[in-house]
């Protein structure tokens, strides 16, 4: 459908958290922005009518971390088949960490990155910029240029600074012009090699362990940083109990902390590395019951702001390893939305608020506060889904080229209908589309 | 999935041997009484049974290892398995050959059986879910994760010393956190019934949570061998002396290392038992090792037939499997 059509989205549920409206109500478009809620236009004769009868119509998800493989590892996944894959799942935004090959760290690659992408056209793609010059942890990137290339945000992607002073200089230097420094909290001596949570199960398996206090020392160290360069910083992929009680004491004492979580830390734990399953290898590891527990009331409350799909695609040989030996990360896409959906099932959250953990709450943290909402005259980017509908993973089906996933045959709810970005449907999952 | 799901067949017929943390009392009585068999074959003019005849057994060490790969080749000579050894530090993967790509191609030369030992935890689970439905995996240690022949041959010692598992105390003293050997031993003190097992070290050797595999920890030595019956002295690498483990070898002889004035609060009939090789000086004392409570080379001599025992075992499921399908 091209630009300048028009097009009626009806008799669905419209939930749009930013602007406080859940509610049956309809959707126009035309020109490839939202023309009306509610009742058409005077006079609007849409082209086209997506019958939303028992989905939800929201805005599309905006997710902080997915990784395309683009440059550099095009064996894994690409652009195109990962901003599909987004477009399958409901994503219609996401922000890629800069540990590409080349890094993240020259206008010219954010540049190459977001032109590839809005070449194929199925989601929009903010490169976050890298917060040191060859995520090296010394000297400090040209942050301002970056973010004139189109950064939102600097990270250092899973890669811990360790030298305190460039941390501090990095996040000062990001405060200056307003970017927020995403950082993957942990301390490398505390991992030491660890490749699952220490605790009950890696006794057990006798599998190098990650202390809680990897996560913890690190996020203690790195809010007393930033309240103190008044910096704006955000926790990617919180996994621990006690990580999320920082971040909320932070939040309390008026420090700009944020903080998210992968859709899979909500609903996995320890317990899921079972034999060895080399498909539930993550960085941070899976952690304990409680810890989920906690990480969900934190998503609840909003101490977690956003929930993300920390995509990782892998060729199949990147597993086929002895467990420590595989690459971690599992392909996430394509899940994030029924994982996520689990929190309103077993009453965690109300789908609102679920929906506002993948929508505006993102978008906050990303600067981008005209993303993850549906106001009358902006660009349409949508996400329309089927909360009940059931179905089977089958990781040949999936339309990422990662097929790494724990829930390959699992049975799970909730399944995008049509994605549409900027008025275009990039996704429609059958043809009842009208 | 459960970490002893693989090494069953749907009949319960052990199929691999990867670790002991799930394995009945049962099938652990089973294993000891059939080595009890095989402890005879030794002493006979021919030291050969033809359980394993036409057989191919590939010792597949991709981390060194003496004792360990040299009993497992004995024992599948006396079961009359023709036996490839390969070291694997020396061999194709250090070309770059993926672990799978070894397996694949042994297995175009017809190996039954791979005993495999890795440095990385999990390695013999991986070698079992690719390996060819015929072809059974033994774990001859996996990284910090498993060693269960050596357990076993612990266990067979203990039993021919001690009869019952029920009313035994026994003590596991040493680096608990790296020991391979150690996990296996509790996962088969408690499979057997043994009446109390304790670990001994300091907090840095100490994995967390190790009361949840049913030990219970002590950090002082003296209090720790108190009535024991059984004191399993473990090897302390030497690499463990760099890191901020411990500080020293003298300090830890002097607080972990066992001496006869240490076993004094141990049992009179107390054994002490060693998976070797020893550190003398750090570990234990020459007196202890050579002395009489020291069963350290029975150990060995019972390797053999406890390997035997468990070799057979998985070869005997295979052949009921091969008659089952009918294809031989």
């Amino acid at each position: 459908m091209a630009d300048g059509a028009t097009l009626s989205i009806c008799n669905g549920r419209l939930v749009d958290p930013a602007n406080g409206l859940d509610a049956p109500l309809d959707l126009h478009i035309a020109n490839g922005r939202i023309v009306a809620i509610g009742a058409a236009p005077p006079g609007f004769a849409p082209e086209r009518v997506l019958d939303a009868r028992g989905q939800v119509v929201c805005p599309g998800f905006v997710d902080l971390c997915a990784r395309l493989r683009e440059p550099g590892a095009e064996q894994k996944a690409t652009i195109a088949s990962e901003t599909r894959a987004a477009a399958a799942s409901g994503v219609t935004a996401l922000c890629c960490p800069p540990d590409t090959q080349p890094l993240i760290d020259t206008p010219a690659v954010a540049q190459l990155v977001r032109q590839t992408a809005q070449r194929h056209g199925f989601a929009r793609v903010l490169p976050a910029g890298a917060l040191t010059q060859g995520l090296a942890g010394a000297q400090i990137s040209e942050m301002e240029a970056l973010k004139r290339a189109g950064c939102p945000v600097m990270s250092h992607a899973d890669r811990p600074i360790t030298n305190t002073l460039v941390q501090r200089r990095a996040m000062e230097y990001a405060a200056t012009f307003d970017l927020a420094v995403f950082l993957h909290p942990e301390d490398p001596h505390l991992r030491a090699g660890g490749c699952m949570h220490e605790g009950r199960v890696s006794t057990r398996l006798g599998l190098p362990g990650i202390p809680e206090a990897a996560e913890t020392v690190a996020v203690a160290r790195d809010l007393a940083l930033a309240e103190q360069a008044g910096a704006r910083v955000h926790f990617r992929g919180l996994s621990t109990a006690r990580a999320a009680e920082m971040v909320a004491e932070a939040q309390r004492r008026g420090i700009a902390a944020s903080a998210d979580v992968s859709a899979v830390q909500l609903i996995l734990t320890e317990d899921d590395v079972g034999a060895f399953d080399s498909n539930c290898h993550l960085i941070p590891p899976l952690r304990t019951a409680r810890d989920r527990d906690a990480l969900r009331a934190a998503v609840a409350s909003g101490v977690i702001g956003a929930i993300c799909s920390d995509h990782q695609p892998h060729d199949a040989d990147a597993k086929l390893a002895p467990f420590p030996a595989t690459a971690p990360g599992i392909s996430a896409l394509e899940t994030l939305l029924p994982l996520a959906l689990r929190l309103v099932d077993e009453g965690v959250a109300d789908l609102a608020t679920v929906i506002a953990r993948l929508t505006a709450g993102p978008a906050r943290i990303l600067g981008k506060p005209l993303l993850g909402r549906l106001d009358e005259g902006a660009r349409a980017d949508i996400c329309i889904f089927d909360p009940d509908a059931r179905w089977t993973l089958e990781p040949g089906q999936m339309a990422s080229l990662g097929q790494n996933t724990p829930f390959a045959g699992r049975t799970l709810e909730g399944r995008v209908s049509w994605t549409l970005l900027a008025g275009r449907i990039v996704h429609a999952r059958t043809a009842e589309s009208r | 999935m459960r970490t002893d799901d693989l090494q069953r067949d749907a009949d319960g017929g052990l199929k691999h041997f990867l670790t002991i943390d799930g394995l009945d009392r049962a099938i652990l009585t089973e294993i000891l009484d059939r080595a009890e068999g095989f402890l005879g074959v030794s002493e006979q003019a021919v030291k050969k049974v033809p359980l394993c005849r036409g057989k191919i057994i590939a010792n597949l060490f991709f981390e060194n290892s003496t004792r360990t790969r040299t009993t497992f080749e004995l024992a599948a000579k006396r079961l009359s398995a023709d036996v490839l050894n390969l070291n694997i530090n020396t061999s194709s993967t250090a070309k770059g050959e993926t672990l799978l790509d070894t397996l694949r191609n042994l297995e175009a030369m017809h190996v039954d059986m791979f005993v495999v030992r890795h440095a990385e935890s999990g390695a013999a689970h991986f070698f079992a879910q690719h390996a060819a439905p015929h072809v059974s995996v033994i774990n001859a240690g996996d990284g910090r994760h498993s060693h269960p022949t050596q357990a076993m041959l612990d266990m067979f010692t203990i039993r021919r010393h001690k009869g019952d598992f029920a009313p035994l105390t026994v003590a596991i003293v040493g680096d608990i956190l790296h020991s391979r050997v150690a996990r296996s031993q509790i996962h088969a003190l408690r499979g057997l019934g043994a009446g109390e097992i304790r670990v001994i070290g300091p907090r840095t050797l100490i994995p967390p949570e190790v009361a949840d595999l049913g030990a219970h920890i002590f950090h002082d030595l003296r209090e720790g061998v108190r009535e024991a019956d059984v004191v399993i002295m473990l090897r302390l690498q030497r690499e463990r002396m760099t890191g901020a483990l411990l500080p020293s070898e003298r300090e830890y002889f002097h607080l972990f290392g066992l001496t006869e004035a240490r076993l004094e609060t141990a049992k009179p009939d107390a054994i002490v038992m060693h998976p070797g090789p020893i550190n003398r000086g750090v570990e234990m004392d020459s007196q202890v090792a050579d002395g009489p409570r020291s069963v350290i080379l029975e150990q060995v001599s019972n390797g053999i037939a406890v390997r035997m025992a468990i070799m057979s075992m998985c070869i005997g499921t295979q052949n009921r499997r091969g008659q089952g399908d009918g294809d031989g």
